[in-house]
């Protein structure tokens, strides 16, 4: 596995996996992982399901732990210490495939309390802010409404605005299309592009290969959880180099 | 070969009608509930038939046929085909009171109208400060409260004993505290049942499988017997206190098991999300994991409080004069010997358990339609 310091050192790091493995029982689920994201650089990761794609983001903010190697984020490495692990999770957004917003709260209630609860922000303050951010996604309007009554695409929308009023330096997406309609795919991959733009570091795991190739600086095939081949989108999918990317891409691009 | 045309393009708009007048309303309900076949049609007859029959029947027993006033039960025995209200009526203070002695009872009613009043004040949802009532209810109201029934040299009030104190008013008490104690209790055991600390979660099971595989009458002779042996003399608690704290215990375990159900059916992705959001494990657990956990299980919880309410009745075995025990000693009052008395008696103490366990029932249905309000 080679290393991809030289593309990340366009700013400082930003998360760094180094030799990283983890299992699950007796399964290996993540083989020798190295990478490096930079600073506001946008990762796509993709690979078949079961390749550990999900489990890579995920030991990011340690809702997985790894038994070996070294996962640093924003300069913080990863223990079991609680302290630390509290710090990376208040810098690292998260967005999930099934939203996980808390359906006991309103849309507003859901943005505002972190902010309150960790970053001790006065309640004005942070429904400000939750408003800036429910505006930016284009759900203000349902700031009052509980999640059960809005779409699949609002819900998601809400749920970046929810994780962005943390004011992460990180932002990670778990599959964040998978579970929408079609026709509300484009209103999150919109917003996704439009943070992108922003600048915002990204480690996105989709199968939405257009928002890959339009958005992504890097992409990572990941397949029986090891990294296959890493590349800038336009020659990943159009020279891909390893016979299990070729066979993956002839597979989801129909 | 299809007979249809392959192309169809529409040309107007298909107009929205009403439904069929079969098919909505009273008359469409009453069809599809009781006269849906031959044999649902016999059920709903015989059951109307038998309900006309035994209905008047028992209202005349109850009201036209019923002795109202007496001053004592000469009159009962005479009119044997009706209840004798006269009975509840001139116990009515026994009941209520037990043997606290008549001087001091309008202590136990000061402390019954401030905790109504407390407990309105609570439950009901959209009342102002309710933060202000719950604090007065759960921590200013408890010393009050015991100051008033216990007596205080500091203010005055003359010591009444608990061996004195009985009668509805120890039914209530028992069953508040044993409410106010076993929920919060019940949620630590849950949740230290699903805790990651081997030592925690052991001890939650144990805790937990062992009062449950124990009948209430065994835990309470236990707090009555055991715990003074275990405790210096001067420490041991009080005669009431015992029972109490069995009562709090035993429904503590079974409040943990439902509210373990409610966290098991938690979506994971709670839990993640949370912690994403960098909330650790109190805040957690308050805000995000607890208030939908114990909405879900509101009807089982509910439940246990109905229970708890029917157990305390079961103090009267170590010696506590409750409501059901004090009508016991009432019926056995030779000046109202009588036919009618046992009946009576029972009756009236059936309705007073029944109007409590029914408002709880109503009351946590109104709420969990509320909390569903606006949610999935």
């Amino acid at each position: 596995m080679s290393d991809f310091s030289a593309v990340a050192d366009r700013g400082d790091t930003a998360i760094r996996f180094t030799n990283v493995h983890k299992w699950y029982g007796s399964f290996h689920v993540l083989r020798n992982i190295s990478l490096t994201v930079g600073r506001g650089e946008r990762i796509v990761v993709c690979g078949p399901s079961g390749s550990g794609k999900s489990t890579l983001i995920r030991c990011v903010n340690r809702l997985e732990d790894h038994q070996r190697g070294s996962i640093v984020v924003d300069g913080v490495e990863l223990t079991d210490d609680i302290k630390r692990i509290d710090e990376v999770r208040r810098e690292v957004g998260m967005v999930f495939q099934n939203f996980n917003l808390f359906p006991h709260l309103t849309i507003l209630e859901n943005c505002t309390l972190a902010p309150i609860w960790v970053r001790k922000m006065p309640k004005r303050d942070a429904e400000e802010l939750a408003a800036k951010l429910l505006a930016r996604v284009k759900i203000l309007d349902q700031a009052n409404k509980y999640p059960g009554q809005l779409s699949g695409g609002q819900q998601q929308r809400a749920a970046i605005a929810r994780a962005l009023c943390m004011t992460p330096k990180i932002m990670l997406f778990d599959e964040p299309t998978s579970s929408l309609d079609p026709e509300m795919v484009k209103e999150v991959l919109d917003t996704m592009t439009a943070l992108a733009q922003e600048g915002m570091t990204m480690v996105v795991v989709t199968h939405e290969m257009g928002f890959a190739r339009q958005v992504a600086d890097r992409v990572v095939f990941i397949d029986r959880g090891e990294i296959v081949e890493v590349n800038a989108p336009g020659a990943f999918f159009d020279h891909p180099q390893h016979e299990r990317t070729r066979l993956f891409l002839s597979q989801i691009l129909h | 070969m299809s007979l249809e045309p392959v192309a169809y393009v529409r040309t107007a708009p298909e107009p929205e009608e009403p439904p069929p007048l079969l098919s909505r309303g009273g008359l469409a309900w009453i069809r599809a509930n009781l006269f849906s076949s031959i044999g649902s049609s016999l059920v709903t007859i015989g059951c109307v038939a038998l309900a006309a029959y035994l209905l008047p029947h028992l209202a005349a027993w109850a009201t036209t046929r019923a002795i109202w006033s007496a001053t004592d039960g000469a009159v009962c025995r005479q009119h044997q085909d009706g209840a004798c209200w006269a009975f509840v009526v001139a116990k009515w203070d026994y009941l209520r009171f037990g043997s606290y002695p008549v001087a001091e009872r309008w202590r136990v009613d000061v402390v019954e109208a401030i905790g109504a009043a407390l407990v309105v004040w609570l439950l009901w949802m959209n009342a102002p400060r309710r933060s202000w009532g719950a604090l007065l209810f759960f921590v200013v109201y408890p010393i009050v409260a015991l100051i008033l029934l216990r007596g205080s040299s500091l203010v005055g009030l003359p010591i009444v004993d608990t061996l004195l104190w009985g009668g509805i008013f120890v039914s209530l008490l028992t069953a508040v505290v044993g409410i106010v104690f076993s929920l919060p209790l019940g949620v630590l055991l849950a949740l230290g049942r699903r805790s990651p600390l081997p030592v925690v979660r052991m001890a939650s099971v144990v805790f937990i499988e062992f009062v449950r595989g124990v009948p209430f009458i065994t835990i309470l002779f236990m707090a009555n017997n055991l715990l003074p042996l275990f405790l210096p003399e001067a420490w041991a608690p009080d005669r009431l206190l015992r029972p109490l704290a069995g009562i709090a215990i035993f429904s503590a375990a079974y409040m943990a098991e439902e509210v373990r159900g409610g966290l098991q059916s938690l979506d994971r992705g709670q839990y993640e999300a949370a912690m994403a959001l960098g909330l650790n494990y109190p805040r957690m657990t308050a805000l995000v994991i607890l208030p939908q956990a114990l909405t879900l299980v509101i009807p089982g919880i509910v439940n246990n409080f109905i229970g708890l309410f029917m157990d305390t009745t079961l103090v009267s075995v170590v010696g506590v004069t409750d409501f059901l025990e004090a009508m016991n000693n009432a019926i056995k009052d030779p000046v109202w010997a009588g036919p009618t008395i046992l009946t009576t008696g029972y009756v009236f103490a059936g309705i007073f358990y029944f109007a409590f366990c029914y408002g709880m029932a109503r009351y946590s249905a109104h709420v969990e339609r509320t909390l569903a309000k606006g949610r999935r």
